[in-house]
């Protein structure tokens, strides 16, 4: 995947680039809007990660006054390009959230973040925009099957029953299969609201629903990765 | 309070009263001299001209006698038959001898031989005359009495008391009218003034108070009120924009921190040093997530105005109570709920699933095993309520304020996990929604209270 990452904090975008590479991206960069809006419009990328506070750039931007980068996702929305955006920025109000969003966004995550939860948002709006697993109405991993229009789940032909938020719980999970879903990802696709709980809660949920889903003797498929999230597959590569 | 009582509460109203008091006595003053002036002055003229009468019979008398006086008392009252002066001479058996009485009057004559009397032959209509008279011994034992029929005047004094009254009581009426319709306008521009403070200590910043170009008092206090906003507003811009750079510029180094960290944990090998990667990443988010909570209370607190939807608070609390089931269900906690359908608060759906989020985490994580967690949505009169009641140790008394300062933990929690940010957030964002947070006492545990304004 090509990845664009319009950031102006030198670190921060040091630290992208080496996690997105070591992901097997390809990333370029650019550290004002001026110049993030010409690579944006000219390259093809897969996806980008624009900073929302960046400097105007160009001869005239002498001072390096923070201006709004969501000022690019708007131009590059409007000349109807629909890469893929994640916005970053240290404004963690829901205020500027969904006005990331409204702006063209397609997902928005506050600094700090960890390397994981960009990885695994970065993953979901690009499967997202690609419209993968969205419109199956199966979902299969290794033995488990989810059908959506009958809303029944089975492990190796044996029905199991879920409440409600269980089956959207791995619903979700299932749609992001292989993939890492962190545990604010799954409080804003399950739950749907974007806040910060106190404690595990959700870990709670989680292991409820592993308790139903991996029974002792079969293998594994809920996985938890430290510091990051949750992963559902077949087996845990390269585990930590 | 409304209506008529609600005005009877405002100053201006109760000027009206003392004003109106002080011009009734002033009018009573002027009315008594203009009485006293009047009627007052006709009563002394016809004493006086009875006084006069007298003096000139008497001195008749002594000229020629009772016959003089009997002869002039004639002559007069063949002049004017129809004429209000009473002439009565009576012999010593107070028999009349000549005058227009029909008979000397019952009653004793007082001081300086003045009496009062009713004229039972002249009476017109239902009321009988007062006569009002002087009594003269003669010297020959006969009497002479002089008086003077008051009917014409007693109804020139009622009808003056009359006209005083009527005019007094209109007068009062319109005072009292007055004072009410100046006082309502009074009130309604006030009420304009506090409607508008009511809806910016909410935390609509942007609202300003609407003047109506007459440059008067009010007008000119709404202007210095706008103006002070327009100062406020620019000052929590100001502290806003810091706050937003103070995030920009605290959160990177932080993110930086992070990531370098987080590249450690991958390039160290062997449990200890993992153990200790692991700590410390665990450490840097907590700090994180306390700044990130603290620049939450912030915004809240400096009145940026919440998102501005519906929610719906039973909707709100069943996703809540799902939420938390889980983890209630781990600590063998009964967690039960009681939702009144159909209550609305506008708002940010987020920013209370948050709160109400803080008061669960709260109730599950202080009440011991096999305790109990409820959780009401209810009405009370104007708000919506959002009650969480544990059966856990509750907070003391003298303690409960405290638990909305930044920081401020009980003693016996320090071990557990939490900043003691969770109630100064839920707190802030009552306020921020023009709603309030209370804590009671459960009897035993506590029960937490987020009245909201309805929609």
């Amino acid at each position: 995947m090509r990845v664009l990452i319009i950031e102006d904090d030198a670190e921060v975008a040091a630290f992208l680039s080496k996690g997105l590479r070591e992901q097997g991206h390809t990333v370029d960069h650019a550290d004002n809007r001026r110049d993030g809006l010409f690579l944006a419009a000219g390259e093809a990328y897969d996806a980008l990660i624009v900073d929302r506070m960046l400097p105007a750039g160009g001869p005239r931007a002498t001072r390096c006054e923070p201006t709004d980068g969501l000022a690019i996702v708007r131009t590059l929305r409007a000349n109807g390009e629909d890469v893929p955006v994640v916005v970053l920025s240290a404004l963690g109000e829901v205020d500027d959230r969904v006005a990331g969003l409204r702006a063209g966004g397609d997902d928005y995550l506050t600094k700090p973040f960890a390397m994981s939860e960009l990885i695994a948002r970065l993953d979901a709006v690009v499967r997202r925009r690609a419209g993968r697993g969205h419109e199956e109405t199966v979902l299969r991993v290794a033995d488990l099957e989810l059908d959506r229009l009958k809303r029944t789940v089975t492990r190796g032909g044996a029905r199991i029953e879920l409440k409600p938020r269980e089956f959207q719980l791995l619903e979700f999970l299932m749609q992001h299969g292989g993939q890492v879903v962190t545990r604010t990802m799954l409080l804003e696709g399950v739950w749907d609201y974007h806040f910060d709980p106190q404690t595990n809660v959700i870990d709670v949920h989680i292991s409820r629903l592993r308790r139903k889903i991996d029974r002792p003797g079969a293998p594994a498929l809920i996985h938890t990765l430290r510091g990051a999230g949750y992963a559902l597959r077949a087996s845990e590569p390269g585990a930590r | 309070m409304n209506g008529p009582l609600r005005l009877l509460h405002t100053s201006t109203f109760r000027l009206a009263l003392v004003y109106m008091a002080l011009f009734a006595a002033s009018a009573l003053v002027l009315v008594a001299f203009l009485y006293w002036a009047t009627t007052g002055s006709i009563l002394r003229q016809s004493d006086a001209t009875i006084e006069a009468e007298v003096q000139g019979l008497a001195e008749q008398y002594r000229r020629r006698g009772t016959a003089g006086v009997a002869s002039v008392v004639a002559e007069r009252l063949r002049r004017d038959p129809s004429s209000p002066e009473l002439y009565l001479l009576a012999d010593f058996g107070l028999r009349p001898l000549a005058g227009n009485l029909s008979g000397w009057p019952a009653a004793q004559p007082g001081d300086g031989g003045w009496v009062e009397f009713t004229l039972e032959d002249r009476t017109q209509g239902a009321e009988a005359h007062r006569a009002r008279g002087r009594v003269f011994a003669l010297a020959t034992g006969a009497h002479l009495l002089v008086g003077r029929d008051m009917y014409e005047i007693d109804r020139l004094s009622q009808r003056f008391l009359h006209a005083v009254g009527w005019g007094m009581g209109v007068t009062f009426l319109l005072a009292l009218a007055g004072g009410a319709a100046m006082s309502r306008s009074t009130v309604r521009r006030i009420e304009a003034i506090n409607r508008t403070s009511r809806r910016i200590m909410r935390g609509d910043l942007k609202q300003r108070i609407a003047t109506d170009g007459t440059d008067d008092e009010f007008d000119q206090l709404a202007d210095n009120l706008n103006r002070m906003l327009d100062r406020i507003a620019a000052l929590m811009e100001g502290v806003r924009r810091v706050s937003d750079h103070i995030a920009h510029d605290l959160r990177t180094p932080l993110t930086r921190l992070r990531g370098k960290l987080e590249r450690l944990r991958q390039s160290v090998r062997g449990d200890t040093a993992l153990a200790l990667a692991d700590e410390s990443l665990a450490e840097t988010d907590r700090l994180l997530r306390l700044f990130a909570a603290l620049l939450r209370i912030a915004r809240s607190e400096s009145g940026s105005r919440p998102r501005d939807e519906t929610v719906e608070l039973a909707a709100l609390a069943r996703d809540a109570v799902e939420l938390y089931e889980a983890s209630a269900e781990a600590k063998e906690l009964a967690l039960s709920f009681e939702l009144a359908p159909g209550l609305t608060v506008r708002g940010d759906r987020d920013l209370l699933f948050q709160a109400l989020a803080n008061l669960l985490d709260n109730a599950v994580k202080y009440t011991p095993a096999q305790g109990t967690v409820r959780l009401r949505v209810a009405r009370e009169a104007d708000t919506a309520t959002l009650v969480v009641e544990d059966s856990g140790p509750g907070i003391p008394a003298a303690a409960r304020d405290g638990v909305v300062e930044r920081f401020s933990r009980l003693d016996r929690d320090r071990g557990l996990p939490g900043e003691g940010l969770g109630l100064v957030l839920v707190d802030a964002v009552a306020r921020q929604h023009g709603g309030a947070l209370r804590l009671e006492d459960a009897g035993p545990g506590l029960r937490a209270v987020l009245a909201l304004p309805i929609t």
